[in-house]
């Protein structure tokens, strides 16, 4: 069916039960779908899988339960500045599955770490040295030998950290990303990016580096950075000028001369003091096939051809009605807010989120657009979601909602799609939304 | 969404002039500079959108200022804050009125044009640092007392010290009035010297002390009227603000803004500076002195909010609760 199909919601709504609930800054399907993590301000991660479809209501896909969760980081303190660091997750992003096991790269502003994610269903009895409850036995006791035997056991999820990619990053952290060699990922901070290789912790090499000898001249910080989903030599990164820069590493070992240079005139006719800010990328998302790209600023969302650098091939307007605001929105910081933007699995649709919970899909193959929102009062089990609309002129229709009536605190900064089908995840704050395309 | 207070027409015109119509009344980027200062300064001057430029400058300033409690600050919007800082400055660059700006100051005669004490809201942790800076005030200004005058220190003709009026964590009326009021603390002084140029740059809301110096466009009466009154509270606790020129050789206080290293206040340049280490002020009265305003904000800067959350989880773990 069409991918503006309605949607319903498939009954899961995740709250962090703790007593001080933790935003959501990260989410991300993995490369199946079948696993879902999020990351938390509190250092969690909280891992959802996909339950498979019970027998019962074959009509319904399965539900999101949790999986694992563990903290991967803790709050720090750099010394020599006197500043905390943050425990706050940035990013996830998962490695393709090559065992049993999961592997993802969690990062926070300073530090990454590879963890794994097993499973464990059996466990050994009788062993011969100890006994049941792990007490060492009196070697003089033993008198005879058995072999250990696996039992069945409940099922048992453990992340343990593999690797930690520490001490490369004077800046904070914005942006990872696995190479598709699945051997490499890069790490890119304001002003560097550094390639890794996954098995390596002591030293990254440095492709990108935009700080300037005197500091004074900064006028332009690295905002995102993705490797291309097939070429394992091309990544791109995106800057506050609103600027992308495509870089191949394999014309010279830094990358500071880009490639390709992506930037959309500016209108001249809508020039002012925050079109600078506005124009600032705050992410960018190769699409699955490799053609494109998409980036998110303030007030839109640019899909670019990779061909065609002098502007954009399609742009879509996510809250036009806030250019009005702008003054406003500088001085209560949320013209800075860092949206997120992401691809469906077919490259035909994309999301962001917005404010006052409300999100944004654009079908790109009909040009057509739906605001939904990512609330308890808005959305009951199973119910379909309705179209929202902002109203921008003088008389508000019913159940339209007026731009000053909007709650600037709820912002949807993150979302995700699964790789292959219509189902999407939505963080609103504390509050992890998954909604379901209807099968039937 | 709006500043409390603020009336709406006001801030939405305001916003429209300074956030997104800037076409007519934008600076030209191919003016010349000499000749047309004069020129410039008529063409691009309305009352309404110099207030609100003067206003988003101030803002601006302030956001730089304000430093986290305990967290690195967030480069990219420091780098954007601060460009923004520097296309204002450009822009009253080119139209004449930085100059006026610096030549009022230097020319002061009023206390009232004195620039304010200097709040450095972000205090050093470090004993060391502070010992060895150059007398800094620490004293608030509050609403009742009045404001503190501080020497202007003054490199050459154009260069000035960055001076920032304090905000006063006491009361957040005052500092709320910050962003009413828009341009406070005028300079009845410089406007009258330039009355003769520039009849359209009435954004001067003043004392009536100085009445003989008032130059209040005619058409602006009510509206100077209306801020007048803001500004007065404002004034009390704001000064102007002036920016040291980033002089063509390398400004060692912005390299400051983003250095690696900890920068310690060495003196008012610093202003300018984002990045501080620790600072002290307690989270309370920060968030009082930043919020005045809508439902929104509840803290101008996220980050505050974040770090206020912060603190209760630390509290709460201190107390054992």
């Amino acid at each position: 069916g069409s991918t503006l199909a309605a949607l319903r919601k498939s009954g899961s709504r995740f709250q962090r039960s703790r007593r001080y609930p933790d935003i959501i800054s990260t989410v991300e399907f993995n490369y199946s779908g079948d696993l879902l993590a999020t990351g938390d301000k509190g250092g969690r991660v909280v891992i959802f899988q996909h339950e498979q479809e019970s027998k019962n209501r074959p009509h319904l896909r399965g539900e999101y339960n949790v999986y694992s969760t563990f903290q991967s980081h803790e709050p720090e303190f750099d010394y020599l500045k006197s500043l905390e660091i943050e425990e706050k997750i940035n990013k996830i992003r998962w490695l393709p599955q090559q065992n049993a096991a999961h592997f993802l790269l969690s990062t926070n502003d300073k530090t990454i770490k590879l963890w794994k994610i097993s499973e464990r269903d059996k466990r050994a009895e009788g062993y011969n040295l100890k006994d049941e409850d792990g007490r060492i036995r009196d070697p003089y006791r033993i008198t005879s030998l058995r072999v250990p035997v696996l039992m069945p056991m409940d099922l048992m999820v453990e992340a343990s950290p593999r690797r930690i990619f520490a001490n490369a990053h004077t800046y904070h952290i914005n942006s990872i990303s696995v190479n598709s060699d699945h051997e490499t990922y890069l790490s890119a901070d304001d002003l560097r990016i550094n390639l890794w290789h996954l098995e390596i912790t002591d030293r990254s090499f440095n492709i990108v580096d935009i700080k300037p000898a005197n500091m004074e001249e900064l006028t332009e910080v690295i905002t995102a950075a993705e490797c291309h989903p097939h070429q394992c030599n091309v990544f791109v990164y995106s800057s506050s000028k609103g600027t992308i820069r495509l870089c191949d590493m394999r014309a010279a070992a830094l990358c500071d001369r880009h490639s390709k240079f992506f930037e959309e005139p500016e209108d001249p006719s809508s020039r002012s003091f925050f079109s600078e800010i506005i124009s600032s990328i705050s992410d960018v998302k190769f699409s699955h096939s490799g053609r494109y790209m998409m980036t998110r600023d303030y007030l839109s969302v640019k899909v670019w051809d990779l061909n065609m650098e002098n502007r954009p091939v399609e742009t879509y307007q996510v809250h036009e009605y806030l250019r009005s605001k702008l003054c406003s929105l500088y001085e209560n910081d949320c013209i800075f807010d860092k949206f997120e933007c992401c691809w469906n699995g077919s490259d035909s649709a994309i999301m962001t989120g917005s404010y006052n919970n409300f999100f944004r899909m654009f079908d790109r193959n009909t040009r057509r657009d739906i605001t939904l929102e990512a609330s308890r009062e808005s959305s009951k089990p199973r119910a379909t979601l309705k179209p929202r609309k902002v109203s921008t002129g003088g008389k508000r229709k019913k159940d339209e909602i007026s731009v000053d009536s909007l709650d600037f605190n709820k912002k949807i900064l993150h979302t995700a799609w699964h790789p292959k089908d219509n189902v999407i995840a939505v963080a609103a704050t504390n509050n992890l939304y998954i909604f379901q395309d209807k099968i039937n | 969404m709006f500043p409390k207070g603020t009336k709406r027409k006001f801030s939405d015109a305001g916003e429209e002039a300074v956030g997104g119509g800037g076409g007519d009344q934008g600076p030209s980027a191919a003016s010349s500079s000499s000749s047309s200062a004069a020129a410039a300064a008529a063409r691009t001057l309305t009352s309404s959108y110099s207030l609100q430029r003067q206003s988003l400058l101030d803002m601006s300033l302030i956001k730089l200022q304000l430093c986290h409690m305990l967290v690195e600050p967030n480069l990219c919007r420091s780098v954007l804050i601060a460009n923004t800082v520097r296309q204002i400055q450009e822009e009253m660059t080119q139209d004449g009125t930085w100059q006026i700006m610096t030549q009022a100051l230097a020319a002061a005669q009023c206390p009232a044009d004195r620039l304010v004490a200097t709040e450095v809201l972000c205090r050093q942790t470090d004993p060391a640092a502070q010992a060895g800076q150059s007398p800094k005030p620490f004293s608030v200004s509050g609403v009742e007392e009045g404001y503190h005058s501080e020497e202007v220190v003054m490199d050459g003709d154009v260069e000035t010290e960055v001076t920032m009026s304090s905000l006063s964590p006491a009361s957040p009326h005052a500092s709320s009035a910050s962003y009413l009021a828009g341009p406070f603390g005028m300079r009845p002084c410089w406007e009258e010297e330039d009355d003769d140029d520039e009849e359209e740059e009435g954004d001067c809301e003043e004392d009536e002390e100085e009445d003989s110096e008032e130059c209040a466009s005619e058409g602006e009466e009510a509206e100077q009227d209306h801020l007048r009154a803001d500004s007065r509270t404002g004034e009390q606790v704001f000064g102007t603000f002036e920016i040291k020129h980033p002089a063509p050789p390398p400004d060692p206080a912005l390299d400051e803004l983003f250095s690696d290293v900890d920068p310690s206040y060495y003196d008012l340049d610093t202003v300018l500076t984002g990045m501080q280490s620790a600072p002290k002020m307690g989270p309370y009265d920060l968030l009082e002195s930043l919020s005045s305003h809508g439902p929104t904000a509840l803290s101008s800067s996220s980050s505050c909010r974040s770090d206020l959350n912060e603190l209760d989880h630390i509290m709460e773990i201190i107390v054992g609760s």
